[in-house]
């Protein structure tokens, strides 16, 4: 399976990562390396055979739908790089 | 007491309990030892008044006889376990800074039992690595060296973490195995590495690579240090959804039990292709010391070995994909400012991300993407299914499996690869316990011929630690390893 340089650029932009031009080349022979190792895997046959979701088989545990946790603005926001008035900022996404 | 660095931590424990030593005593030999190895570049974080204050607060507790488990004894932590008020970066540059205000369970119920913090240990960038190369801090060095004084990886991605051990710069410290990562350097080192079962240690406060896969555990230098460690880390933790509420048997009585009547399992399909010879004769002479002890060995078979690594690198780089979109330049860490949130995004994790973490989540998005996601990511939980259940027959008959750790001793820092490939390979008998949730302990069994330590591993039933802690025993009496590394505290030569 051969990744091509447009397709390094298009799952960089889904993975909100800048790759400039000049690594695209690179990443390109990387990635195609690694995907036509992992090509082996059809050699096995799977027909039949149900994708695992847990490897324990133990199901999830619930929980009474309550308020557990909670109000603590100050150290949710103690590690943001930029904060106003008790919010995130970012850069205006609207117009 | 002449040599604090060279007890054991069930030997501090009894030479503190009967006052012979004293915790801050202990815990000031270690910091001198940190700042003896630091040239090997395995802490990123000395937390060294921390270490005095909580010494000084064990000592306390010993003399009202309020002692925990491992009371007084010096501590190192992977840099992925979150530590309130300590940095804690997954050795990324992407979380320069970050201090946490909270502190992991694994942590927490090591410092509840008494243990002593050191500081944070280097490790692969977000445990992506087989030889601590990919930290941002720089590599961790292996304190063994070969005839020719050439620098050696300590393995990855807990590379730091069993360096410091094996250099005497830690008593115990914490690793966390994705897919070798603990087992992997701790063969490397010569030391002994568990990684449990999955789900036996709260995930809840480490940072996340690969959520299915990632299980923390002890780095230790003898089988009674680790089952120590591991009662004192391991439990229930309401906070991990997948943290299994299994009881824990008592780890140190099953020290003792012997392997006779045991039957352990080699697989055939674990003797690759131009495997190393000296890895092959010590193998076999591993199944010689237990079948010298009354076990059983049986020829089993695990006929979907080969798939574990391809499934491994779908499933670890899409769950990674996920888990690390996390890292945002909003919440916490890095940001690089661009006019546009997108520019944002994407600048700040080009910045902040090193190459194999961008490489694994390119990997990772590529796999789940549309059109892919069956062709991929389904094929390998599908092929994941099947290594389980070669795991699930072969402990219809057997009681454990006896492998090598990985296929060759330490190898130098910088090595020029050109294929990712070639270093993934490092994790092939590895994996697959990760693959299944099964436990797997590493621990050192001989030198090779350039006088560097090659590990065995010994792999369990789900939640059978116990077992793995009594063949283990068996094989440390067995194999009387005792040579130590050139480069370790002390040992200036």
């Amino acid at each position: 399976m051969s990744v091509d340089k447009s397709t390094v650029a298009r799952i960089a932009r889904l993975a909100r990562i800048h790759v400039p031009e000049d690594r695209q080349e690179k990443l390109s022979a990387e990635l195609s390396g690694i995907l036509d190792w992992i090509e082996e895997l059809n050699e096995v046959d799977t027909e039949n055979v149900e994708p695992i979701a847990s490897v324990t088989g133990h199901s999830l545990p619930r929980r009474e739908d309550v308020v557990s946790d909670g109000n603590r603005v100050d150290e949710v926001l103690a590690n943001v790089p930029e904060t106003a008035s008790g919010f995130f900022v970012v850069p205006k996404v609207v117009e | 007491m002449s040599d604090l660095l060279s007890l054991s931590a069930v030997a501090a424990r009894a030479a503190l309990e009967s006052g012979e030593i004293s915790a801050p005593e202990l815990t000031t030999a270690y910091l001198g030892a940190v700042e003896e190895t630091a040239p090997l570049n395995n802490y990123v974080a000395v937390t060294a008044d921390r270490a005095l204050e909580m010494a000084a607060a064990s000592q306390a507790r010993i003399k009202s006889g309020e002692a925990g488990l491992i009371e007084g004894i010096p501590v190192g932590v992977k840099d992925l376990f979150c530590t309130a008020g300590v940095v804690s970066t997954a050795c990324s540059r992407i979380l320069e800074g970050f201090t946490p205000t909270y502190e992991s369970t694994v942590t927490a119920n090591l410092w509840r039992e008494g243990g002593v913090m050191l500081g944070k240990l280097n490790c692969d960038e977000f445990a992506m690595g087989s030889g601590n190369e990919t930290s941002a801090f720089g590599p961790a060095i292996n304190p063994w060296q070969g005839g020719d004084g050439v620098d050696l990886v300590p393995g990855g991605s807990s590379g730091g973490s069993a360096a410091a051990v094996a250099a005497r710069a830690a008593l115990l410290a914490t690793g966390t195995d994705t897919g070798g990562s603990i087992r992997q350097p701790a063969a490397f080192c010569g030391i002994v590495g568990m990684k449990p079962t999955y789900g036996r240690c709260s995930r809840w406060g480490i940072v996340a690579f690969a959520s299915s896969l990632d299980q923390a555990g002890p780095f230790s230098r003898t089988v009674a240090d680790n089952a120590l460690m591991m009662q004192a880390m391991a439990g229930h933790d309401p906070k991990d959804s997948t943290s299994a509420d299994a009881p824990l048997p008592d780890l140190m009585a099953a020290l003792d039990k012997g392997v006779k009547g045991m039957k352990i399992g080699v697989p055939a399909e674990y003797v690759m292709d131009g495997m190393d010879g000296e890895v092959v004769a010590l193998w076999e002479q591993g199944q010689a010391w237990l079948r010298d002890a009354g076990a059983e060995l049986v020829e089993i078979s695990l006929p979907h070995t080969k798939y574990a690594l391809p499934a491994y690198y779908i499933i670890a780089p899409a769950e990674a994909s996920s888990n690390l979109a996390r890292y945002d330049g909003v919440r916490y860490g890095l940001r690089v400012e661009a006019d546009s949130l997108d520019e944002m995004y994407a600048g700040t994790r080009a910045a902040g991300f090193g190459e194999e973490v961008q490489r694994r989540i390119l990997i990772g998005t590529y796999v789940l993407s549309a059109g892919y996601y069956d062709a991929y990511y389904l094929k390998a939980q599908k092929v994941r299914r099947l290594i389980k259940q070669d795991f699930d027959s072969a402990f219809e008959t057997v009681d454990a499996i006896l492998t090598p750790a990985t296929p060759t001793a330490a190898f130098p820092v910088g090595r020029k690869v050109d294929d990712p490939v070639t270093n993934y390979l490092n994790d092939v008998f590895t994996v697959p316990a990760n693959l299944a949730g099964l436990p797997g302990m590493a621990l050192p069994a001989g030198l090779n011929s350039d006088g560097l330590p090659l590990g065995l591993q010994i792999l369990g039933r789900p939640f059978d630690e116990a077992s793995l802690y009594s063949i283990g025993r068996v094989i440390e009496d067995a194999a009387a390893f005792s040579a130590v590394p050139q480069r370790r505290a002390g040992g200036a030569s």
